[in-house]
């Protein structure tokens, strides 16, 4: 049953790659798709910016506009940025707890495929009518008008990939509680895998009421409900409180395991342990708890009252102070290290600076009487740009670059990553600190066009071509992942030299089950405590063995295919005949694939003893 | 303990829903699960409060609610998910017969509140409560049909396992399984609670 070293076709890789539920590859999927998704986006942001450039552009029409502001929102946010979260944490997690895998193996590739089959069918929206166009935040006064089946697409995509969010956080939730190694306390965890940890509970919390939220929208637009349309009583305001109970602490599901990210970075390349880990960890835990508490500083102006305001002003000023700690901690993480400048150091360092304007802006926003005069301008589009992208994007390429060799056994290279680096952080800061001013001189967000002689032209041309230097790094990072899988040599298992964490002690990439032993763990960051001792490799906690492994399954491919069909049905359900049929057949799929994983046992395998020292015996050879 | 062990009533253990690894991981995600969908109902209660006396001209809660069907739908959940309970009893001591019986007792309730549900709902479209007819209706419709949604999936499962594990009784692989469904139930019965009284009695009275 072992697939060790075992030379295949495409078609046998391509199914394997289906019915994977080995973490690793788990988490090769959803880069390449995430990193898919993040292209996608990334055109839709260049095709506002050309439309930008100059007053009264006709580049595309107004409503085709929508439709791409829409879209880029909701694809960097739901098929970019949270898959490639999900990417770190499968290549990661795991190992870095001395785990041989995830909790629920199977469920994990659900989560995937989930995902996947709803960014797709979010996506087809552009071939079969158009795409949504009420904004990202889809709020209910301007989705419920709105033409075409878009929302519609955006209402059942989302709720299939939402779906596999929530599987994930879950999945990563027991794993981390269940699955540590021996002396793996929890004040023992690395950094990112405390992220991973808060950032699982977010996700647990706050998807259920947008899975709420989308089903009153997919009621009133599909099935005749009424709960936003106020001629029968409906109120749009509900949609508006449950996107943003769940919107807001979306942000940190994405920022927390960014910060994660660059805790671990920021202590390799200062090769000093993290300055104030247990106040990290206080200061993780505790933007996670505020995070559900400030949803409403998203609606200041829509009439909830001043001492409402008042509360949630408050209590989103109080996140900088969490923040702030971690902030100090990265600064004194630094102090006094001998820092190397690797790709990662040097967004690590960037992303500093950055987000801290960002966090500023932030408490600027929070100011619930100034809000007033900041709310829906460009002043907010700089605003989130700076802590999605200066926080957010910059971790992803930051872990990428950090994490490429564990993943694919290989280094990107490092000029090539440099070069990305500068323009995309030249380009950064071009696009979007300008907007701060074009938003404080009275630039609306979200509007097709300007027009001359009100002093928007300058500032959107500086801004359109900082777009182009983001493009041009990022395709530079594209050459440079072609040019090292082509031509990049292979590395051991600690190619930086500095890891201090789990996942540095096993080979790059590791094998299928991790550990050949489950290791023993002594301390924080338990690979440097072995080679500070001069060890070169962990202290096992048990004797070599045969080691238990899950089947592969294609059920997960098959219950995601199944809604996917299901969707596709119901959304057409008003205008064909087929529809209802096709949806109903679509549950059909999901609901037999579940019946069939219920009633079919999986122990799973066992790989041998001997088969596991032949394995580490190459793996120490490469 | 290894989950294909042989077991007898001797050396089955007194938790065999996490004996295993797997079993500890089923048991605790599924906590996790049941926290997400608290929160899922909570949501669906809060629009529930917020839209229910929006009845646009339609009929209002005060006068659809028949106190008689809905307690005896209450009764039988209540009931079921004490059955449920008798049924893990004899589970942890290794009687499957007994087990199979509680759960199919479990089964024959949770179906009979479903169809009692079923028809309070086709008497309410009757007199011209429909989905589309206010917010209210919507409102309403969609909390306690996402609970008759859940009931049905329950059963399903319940049967699903019963049928499945007829022939070979318990052991280390499915007792969790069983376990994780009683769980399932048991948190239909809570909601339900909130239900009853967030929904029908508040409805009847406010």
């Amino acid at each position: 049953m072992s697939t060790l070293a075992r030379k295949k076709g495409v078609g046998a890789v391509i199914w394997d790659y289906l019915t994977t539920v080995d973490h690793k590859k788990i988490a090769i999927l959803y880069l390449i798709a995430g990193g898919f998704f993040f292209l996608l986006g990334g055109l839709e942001a260049m095709i506002i910016r050309i439309q930008l450039a100059v007053p009264n552009n006709d580049f595309i029409s107004a409503g085709f506009y929508n439709e791409v502001l829409t879209m880029h929102g909701t694809t960097m946010i739901f098929l970019a940025a949270m898959p490639l979260v999900f990417a770190m944490m499968n290549a990661v997690v795991p190992i870095q707890i001395g785990a041989r895998d995830v909790a629920f193996p199977f469920l994990n590739a659900l989560g995937f495929w989930l995902f996947f089959f709803g960014g797709v069918f979010l996506n087809l929206s552009w071939f079969l009518g158009g795409a949504p166009d009420a904004g990202w935040t889809s709020y209910a006064s301007l989705s419920l008008a709105s033409p075409t089946h878009g929302i519609d697409f955006y209402v059942l995509g989302l709720q299939i990939s939402g779906f596999g969010t929530l599987i994930g956080g879950i999945n990563f939730l027991v794993t981390i509680i269940n699955m540590r190694a021996p002396g793996m306390t929890y004040m023992r965890m690395p950094m990112f895998t405390w992220a991973t940890f808060v950032t699982s509970a977010l996700i647990l919390f706050a998807f259920p009421p947008l899975t709420v939220g989308l089903i009153f929208m997919m009621m009133d637009r599909l099935f005749g409900g009424n709960f936003f349309d106020p001629a029968l009583g409906g109120n749009t305001i509900i949609w508006e409180h449950l996107f943003w109970i769940f919107g807001h602490p979306e942000v940190y599901i994405l920022v927390l395991p960014a910060f994660g990210i660059f805790s671990e970075i920021f202590a390799t390349f200062s090769r000093k342990r993290l300055f104030g880990y247990s106040s990290m960890v206080f200061a993780t835990v505790l933007i996670g708890f505020l995070g559900f508490m400030v949803w409403a500083h998203h609606m200041f102006t829509v009439g909830m009252g001043p001492i409402a305001n008042a509360i949630f002003a408050v209590a989103t000023m109080a996140i900088a102070v969490p923040t702030g700690i971690k902030i100090f901690n990265w600064l004194f993480t630094m102090w006094g290290g001998s820092i190397r400048f690797t790709t990662p150091m040097i967004y690590a360092v960037a992303f500093i600076p950055s987000f801290v304007i960002g966090g500023v802006t932030g408490v600027m926003n929070a100011t619930a009487a100034a809000d007033y005069q900041y709310h829906d301008s460009y002043f907010v589009v700089a605003h989130f740009h700076y802590v999605i992208v200066g926080g957010v994007v910059f971790a992803l390429l930051a872990g990428a670059h950090y994490w490429w060799p564990k993943m694919f056994g290989k280094m990107l290279d490092e000029k090539l990553g440099k070069v990305t680096f500068w323009l995309f952080f030249i380009g950064f800061h071009l696009t979007f600190f300008i907007q701060h001013f074009l938003g404080l001189m009275g630039m609306p967000r979200r509007v097709f066009t300007f027009l001359p002689g009100q002093g928007f032209e300058t500032g959107n041309m500086i801004s359109t071509v900082g777009a182009f230097f983001m493009a041009a790094g990022t395709v530079v990072l594209l050459a440079n992942v072609v040019i090292t899988t082509v031509k990049g040599k292979r590395v051991g298992n600690d190619p930086w030299e500095d890891g201090r964490t789990l996942e540095w002690a096993v080979s790059s990439p590791a094998p299928e089950y991790n550990f050949a032993q489950t290791p023993l763990v002594r301390g924080l960051d338990a690979y440097w405590i072995e080679k500070m001792e001069g060890k070169k490799g962990l202290t096992p906690a048990e004797p070599l063995g045969d080691i238990h492994m899950p089947n592969p399954s294609i059920l997960p491919f098959v219950i995601s295919l199944g809604l996917f069909v299901a969707a596709f049905g119901f959304l057409f359900h008003q205008d064909y005949a087929w529809g209802t049929p096709v949806g109903v057949v679509g549950l059909l799929i999901t609901l037999g694939a579940m019946f069939f994983r219920s009633i079919i046992d999986d122990h799973g395998f066992h790989i041998h003893k001997e088969e596991v020292m032949e394995a580490e015996k190459k793996g120490a050879g490469a | 303990m290894h989950v294909e062990e042989k077991l007898t009533a001797e050396t089955f253990p007194a938790e065999p829903e996490k004996a295993t690894l797997e079993g500890k991981n089923k048991f605790l995600g599924f906590w996790f699960f049941l926290g997400g969908e608290t929160v899922l109902f909570a949501s669906l209660f809060a629009t529930y409060l917020a839209l229910k006396d929006s009845v646009a001209g339609g009929p209002s809660a005060k006068e659809l609610f028949q106190m008689p069907i809905v307690f005896l739908a209450t009764m039988l959940l209540l009931t079921s998910s004490l059955t449920s309970v008798y049924a893990m009893h004899h589970m942890r001591n290794f009687d499957f017969k007994k087990m199979q019986l509680w759960l199919g007792i479990t089964v024959f309730l949770g179906a009979a509140f479903l169809a009692l549900e079923i028809y309070e709902f086709t008497e309410y479209v009757h007199e011209g409560f429909k989905f589309s007819t206010s917010a209210f209706s919507s409102a309403f419709y969609t909390l306690v049909g996402t609970h008759g949604g859940h009931v049905a999936f329950g059963l399903l499962w319940i049967l699903t396992l019963m049928i499945r594990n007829a022939k070979r009784g318990l052991n280390l692989y499915n007792a969790p399984k069983f376990y994780v469904a009683s769980l399932y139930w048991h948190f239909i019965d809570v909601v339900w609670v909130f239900i009853f009284t967030v929904v029908y009695l508040m409805g009847m009275v406010g």
